[in-house]
């Protein structure tokens, strides 16, 4: 099966209904397709954000993120699957990231998108910085974002 | 060969990348690490907790003990946060 990868790594926002649309376009062998985004918190821990600047090592994310496409597609029987992931300023209320995958059946669509959720976030060379009122900060990375990606590891 | 620099490494060490020439018994990415840690005050302090940084050759991750020879650019950045 010939799944059909997008990704993209830019400033502006993405649109959710026409990212899935793109996807389903055209076919009629999908039959399931999720969609993850994840938006930008006011909050951290309590502590109030005023907004983040992602930074990202241009070159190595889109190869990065590809390997993990290719690694998707090879697991799960996909259709489609698109990957976006912003850089820049973002503030509280906006996207960050959309991943969404097409597969015949919901549980492939599900796995492979928790999957890249998971390999997203402790793998692509992306870094966020909050601002504050008190000053900006680096995120520190989190342990538990480790552990969700080494579930994947096959033994 | 090129070596760049992310996140809070590249603000600690004041650039964004750079050329580097090692020495011959430099030959893996922990030996760069130490090497480069001796270039001044900003570089021991971006490489003061060297496990903490990653790595990566040619766009792809790799460990501290991955051999530097052929590579023609070097990155090193703090762990990732995207997503």
């Amino acid at each position: 099966m010939t799944a059909t990868v997008t990704i993209r790594i830019q400033e502006a926002d993405f649109d959710v209904a026409r990212e899935i649309a793109s996807l389903a376009k055209g076919r009629t062998d999908i039959g399931a397709v999720v969609s993850f985004s994840g938006l930008c918190r006011g909050d951290d821990d309590g502590k109030s954000i005023t907004a983040l600047t992602l930074e990202h090592y241009p070159g190595m994310a889109e190869a990065e993120i590809m390997r993990h496409a290719d690694e998707a597609t090879a697991r799960w029987p996909l259709t489609g699957l698109t990957i976006i992931h912003r850089v820049g300023r973002i503030t509280p209320g906006e996207n960050i990231v959309l991943v969404v995958t097409a597969s015949s059946h919901r549980q492939s669509a599900f796995q492979a998108a928790e999957f890249l959720m998971d390999y997203l976030k402790t793998n692509a060379p992306f870094w966020k910085r909050e601002e504050r009122e008190a000053g900006a900060s680096w995120v520190d990375a989190r342990a538990h974002d480790d552990a969700a990606a080494a579930r994947w590891t096959r033994s | 060969m090129k070596v760049k620099y992310f996140a809070w490494v590249r603000e600690r060490i004041g650039l964004a990348e750079e050329q580097v020439e090692p020495p011959a018994g430099v030959s893996t990415v922990g030996e760069l690490i130490a090497w480069l840690s001796e270039r001044g005050e900003s570089y021991a302090y971006a490489f003061e907790k060297p496990k903490v940084i990653r790595a990566a050759i040619d766009h792809v991750h790799v460990r501290p003990d991955a051999a530097i020879a052929g590579a023609s650019e070097i990155a090193f950045f703090p762990p990732m946060t995207g997503g």
